[in-house]
C-alpha cells in the first residue's frame, strides 16, 4: 500500500509548536483487517505530526524503490525486523510515538493477521483507546466484530472507528451514515463503553488531521486526530476505590544518601504505583491479605522529601511512597486498599484468559499467577469454556489452545486480593507464567470478563463471581 | 520538615492544570513517563538478585540513573553501575561519569575494550570503530558479576528494531536476543522470570522520545556533560558526518584533511569518539536544545552514528549478539 509523501510537504506540527509541553499522554492501539489501509493511516498520523523524519523517509523510499513500488510503503516504517522485511509482513506489535501541541501519543501498532489474539490483547491491555479501521466499501467484517469484542473484553475505555477509503465510495454521506449505524449497533451489542466514528481517507488525508474536508461537507465533526486529542486519558481516579500494591519497602537505616542520611535513619516507607483511586493523608486503609488496619501517615516522593514539602494526596498512576501510622508487617506483594472499599481476599480465582502459549492449557496444569506485585503458585482446576469471538457464545471446551480466549477456575497456593477486572483494570489483571522456563502463558482477567461481551446490560461491574 | 497543608504544585503540574484537557487528578505526559520508569526500576529491584545499570554518561543513561535515585529516595540506589569503555570515549564524559558515581555513592564497574585489545581477546576492526567490540566485554562483565538484570537507556523511538523490543527483554545464556520469540508484555505486569545463566535487559525509557528526554532534563534541571551543548571544536568530514579531531580520530585521507575546520557544534548522542558525529548547532542551553530537537528533520542516530548506517538491520544484528 503506497501513499504520496514528499519531503517538501509541510507537516502540520511544524513551526515550533512541539517545543511547548504536550498536556497529557494517551495510549492507543490500532486494529484493522488486511488491506484496510492501517499502515497508510498510521503513516499519515506520524508524518503529519512530524514524527517521521527525512532520513527515515529516505530509507523507506529507497527500500520501496528496490522492491519496485511506485510510492513509499509506509508499513516499512514500522516493520523493523529483518524477518518482517524479508517476508513483507508485520510480526510483532510496534510502538510508535507522536505528539501534537496538545497531547503526546504512544501508538501500539498491532498486526491484523499474524498472532492475532496475542498482539491485539497485548496492545489493548495498556490502551486508553483503540483506533479501529474499516473499509467503507466492505463495511463491518467478522474481523471487525472480533476487534470490538477484544476491546470490550480488555475494557479499553474508548473505541474510535475510522471509516476509511471514504473517497472510494464517492464520499457518500448515506454510506457513512449506514456504516456508523452498523458500528454503533455492533458496539452496543458487544458492550463497548464508548464508540465514536469518523469518515476518513488515509490516502488523500480527508478528516485525518484537519477537520472540515471539502470532500465531506456533510460531516462537521472533529478530525480523527482532534478526536484523539480530546479523549479523556485512562480511568478517572476520582471514580475508583484506592488500591496500592507494595513494590518495595524503603528503609535507608542510615545508609548513605546524597544528603540527610541522619534525618532518615528511622524512615520506613512503602513504595509503589497507585493502581487505582486517590489516597489522602489520614485516610484509613487495610493491608491485604493480612487484613490489618491503619491510617496513612504521610505520602512521599523524592521531590517532596528533598524540598521539604508535604503532599496531601496521591492518585493513580503516580509512583509514591506511603508511610503508615502503625508499625505492621508489610512486604512486597501486599495490597494497601481503602479500608471501607477493600477487595475480597481469595485462593480461588475464576478468570477469563487469553491463552498465548503453543502448549495447551488443561485442567491440572501447574502455573505461576502474577497479580499486581504478588506471584503465587496456581493449579488449573477447570476449563469452563472457550469464547467464540464470532458469536460471543461460550462454547464447551476441554482445553485452551494458542490464541483461544476462555474461562478457567484456578486454585492458588496463597491468597490474593483479586477483584473483578470489570471493576478495576489494574487490580483485576493477572499473568499466568510457566514455572519451568518462565515464559508468559496467558493474559488473565479476574471474574467473568466475558459478561460484558455477552451481556452488555450487566456493565459495569454488576457481575459477581 | 515543615507542615504545609496545601499540595505543592510543580511547574509541570501547573502547566497541566492550565490545560482544560487535564482534570485535577490526571498526570501530565512527563509525569506519566516518570512514574512508569520509577515503577519499572522498583519492579526490577524487587524481583532480581543482582541488577546493574549501564551508565555511560550519555543523556539517556543519565536520565535513567536520575529516575533510579528518585525511585528509592531517601534510600540509596541499591545497585552498581557498569560502563563499557571503548577506550575511545570523550575524556569529559568519563570525568562526568566518575563524578556522578562518586556523588551518588555508587559502585562503578568498568569493562574495558582496551584490555581486550591489549591481551588479544579482541582485534581492532579495519574501519577503526570500536562500538561493535563492546558486546564481548559487556557479556563477560554480566556473567562475571552474575548480573541478572541489566538496565539500559534504549528508547523505542531510536531505531526500528528497538521499536519492537519489550521493556523486560530476555537474553539467553549467550546474551542473545531472539526478536521472533519475545514474551508478550501485558498491562504493567512485567515478567522477569529467567533460568540460571539467562539475564533480562530492562529499558525503563522505552516509551520516551528524544524530545521527552530533553524536556525532562530541563524540568529536573539535570546536569549533563558539556558536549551536549554548542561549543567550538576542530572537526572534519567523514561519511557525511562531522567527526572531532582527537587522540582517537583524525583525518585519514587527503579529502578528510582538506575538510579540517573549527565549527560550533554539539553532540546529539555520545558514544565512541571515532564513530559519533557532531551536529552544527548554536544551542548553548537546554531550552535551545529543545527548540533545535523539535525542529530537526533527521533522527538522532541517522545524524550521528556511523555504525547504524552499515545496513538496514545493523542494530537488530548487533542486538541479537548481545549488544545494548
Amino acid at each position: 500500500m503506497g501513499t504520496q509523501l514528499t519531503h517538501d510537504a509541510t507537516p502540520a506540527a511544524e513551526g515550533g509548536l512541539l517545543t511547548e509541553l504536550p498536556g497529557t499522554l494517551l495510549r492507543l492501539a490500532t486494529a484493522g483487517s488486511v488491506d484496510d489501509g492501517k499502515s497508510t493511516l498510521v503513516g499519515r498520523l506520524l508524518y503529519d505530526s512530524k514524527s517521521v523524519l527525512a532520513d527515515q523517509l529516505d530509507a523507506v523510499e529507497r527500500v520501496s524503490r528496490d522492491r519496485g513500488l511506485e510510492s513509499a510503503d509506509l508499513a516499512l516504517l514500522t516493520d523493523g525486523l529483518r524477518a518482517e522485511r524479508e517476508q513483507g509482513i508485520t510480526i510483532d506489535v510496534a510502538y510508535r510515538y507522536f505528539a501534537t501541541a496538545r497531547r503526546a501519543f504512544i501508538l501500539a501498532d498491532c498486526p491484523g493477521h499474524v498472532q492475532y489474539t496475542r498482539n491485539t490483547v497485548t496492545g489493548a491491555s495498556t490502551a486508553d483507546a483503540v483506533v479501529l479501521l474499516i473499509d467503507a466499501r466492505k463495511g463491518l467484517l467478522e474481523q471487525t466484530r472480533r476487534h470490538l469484542a477484544v476491546a470490550s473484553l480488555l475494557r479499553v475505555p474508548h473505541v474510535v472507528v475510522a471509516v476509511n477509503k471514504i473517497d472510494l465510495v464517492d464520499y457518500s454521506a448515506e454510506r457513512y451514515a449506514e456504516l456508523a449505524d452498523d458500528i454503533r449497533e455492533a458496539a452496543a451489542a458487544l458492550g463497548v463503553p464508548d464508540i465514536r466514528t469518523v469518515p476518513v481517507s488515509a490516502l488523500v488525508g480527508d478528516n485525518v488531521v484537519e477537520r472540515g474536508s471539502v470532500n465531506t461537507p456533510w460531516y462537521d465533526g472533529p478530525s480523527l486526530l482532534e478526536l484523539l486529542e480530546e479523549l479523556p486519558t485512562g480511568e478517572d481516579p476520582d471514580a475508583e476505590a484506592f488500591r496500592f500494591p507494595v513494590q518495595v519497602v524503603l528503609r535507608p537505616q542510615g545508609a548513605a544518601v546524597a544528603g540527610g542520611a541522619e534525618e532518615f535513619r528511622d524512615y520506613r516507607g512503602y513504595a509503589g504505583q497507585v493502581a487505582a483511586g486517590v489516597v489522602r493523608v489520614g485516610d484509613p486503609v487495610v493491608v491485604l491479605p493480612s487484613g490489618r488496619r491503619t491510617t496513612v501517615a504521610g505520602i512521599d516522593t523524592a521531590d517532596s522529601l528533598q524540598t521539604g514539602t508535604v503532599l496531601a494526596e496521591a492518585f493513580a498512576p503516580q509512583s509514591v511512597t506511603l508511610r503508615l501510622a502503625d508499625e505492621i508487617d508489610i512486604a512486597r506483594g501486599d495490597l494497601i486498599a481503602a479500608a471501607d472499599e477493600a477487595p475480597e481476599v481469595t485462593q480461588d480465582v475464576e478468570g477469563t484468559v487469553a491463552w498465548l502459549s503453543d502448549r495447551p492449557l488443561r485442567p491440572g496444569s501447574r502455573v505461576l499467577l502474577k497479580h499486581t506485585t504478588r506471584t503465587v503458585q496456581a493449579v488449573v482446576r477447570d476449563v469452563v469454556g472457550r469464547l467464540n469471538l464470532d458469536t460471543t457464545a461460550l462454547d464447551p471446551a476441554e482445553q485452551l489452545d494458542l490464541n483461544d480466549i476462555g474461562r478457567v477456575t484456578l486454585r492458588l497456593a496463597a491468597p490474593v486480593a483479586a477483584e473483578e477486572y470489570l471493576t478495576s483494570r489494574r487490580t483485576g489483571a493477572f499473568l499466568l507464567i510457566d514455572g519451568q522456563d518462565g515464559g508468559t502463558l496467558a493474559a488473565g482477567m479476574v471474574g467473568d470478563a466475558l459478561a460484558a461481551v455477552r451481556c452488555p446490560a450487566q456493565r459495569p461491574g454488576a457481575y459477581t463471581i | 520538615m515543615t507542615i504545609d497543608l496545601t499540595t505543592e504544585q510543580t511547574a509541570e503540574q501547573s502547566v497541566g492544570l492550565d490545560d482544560p484537557t487535564v482534570p485535577a487528578h490526571r498526570l501530565s505526559q512527563l509525569e506519566a513517563l516518570e512514574s512508569e520508569g520509577i515503577h519499572i526500576i522498583r519492579e526490577v529491584v524487587a524481583e532480581f538478585e543482582r541488577p546493574v545499570l549501564l551508565f555511560s554518561g550519555g543523556k539517556d543513561s543519565v536520565v535513567m540513573l536520575h529516575l533510579a535515585t528518585k525511585a528509592f529516595w531517601p534510600a540509596p540506589v541499591p545497585f552498581p553501575v557498569l560502563h563499557v569503555d571503548t577506550g575511545h570515549n570523550f575524556p569529559e564524559v568519563l570525568a562526568y561519569r566518575d563524578a556522578t558515581a562518586e556523588r551518588l555513592h555508587l559502585r562503578l564497574e568498568v569493562a574495558s575494550v582496551q584490555d581486550y585489545l591489549d591481551d588479544g581477546r579482541l582485534r581492532e576492526r579495519a574501519d577503526g570503530t570500536r562500538n561493535p567490540l563492546q558486546t564481548q566485554p559487556l557479556l563477560d562483565a554480566i556473567s562475571g558479576h552474575k548480573f541478572d538484570a541489566v538496565f539500559g537507556g534504549g528508547r523505542r523511538d531510536e531505531e526500528k528494531a528497538r521499536a519492537k523490543e519489550r521493556v523486560f527483554s530476555l537474553r539467553d545464556e549467550f546474551g542473545q536476543w531472539d526478536p521472533r520469540n519475545q514474551r508478550p508484555e501485558l498491562w504493567n505486569l512485567y515478567n522477569g522470570k529467567h533460568r540460571p545463566g539467562e539475564h533480562v535487559r530492562v529499558f525503563p525509557l522505552s516509551n520516551w522520545t528524544e524530545l521527552d528526554v530533553w524536556r525532562y532534563i530541563a524540568r529536573e534541571r539535570i546536569e549533563l556533560p558539556g558536549l551536549y551543548y554548542a561549543h567550538e571544536r576542530e572537526v572534519f568530514d567523514r561519511d557525511g558526518m562531522l567527526l572531532a579531531v582527537g587522540p582517537y580520530s583524525s583525518p585519514r585521507t587527503d579529502a578528510e584533511a582538506a575538510s579540517l575546520r573549527t565549527e560550533q557544534v554539539r553532540y546529539r548522542t555520545v558514544g565512541d569518539m571515532s564513530c559519533t558525529g557532531a551536529v552544527l548547532s548554536d544551542a548553548t542551553g537546554v531550552q535551545d536544545v529543545i527548540t533545535e530537537v523539535a525542529a530537526t528533520r533527521i533522527t538522532e542516530r541517522g545524524a550521528t552514528r556511523a555504525d547504524d548506517r552499515i545496513s538496514e538491520a545493523a542494530m537488530e544484528d548487533r542486538k541479537k549478539e548481545g549488544y545494548f
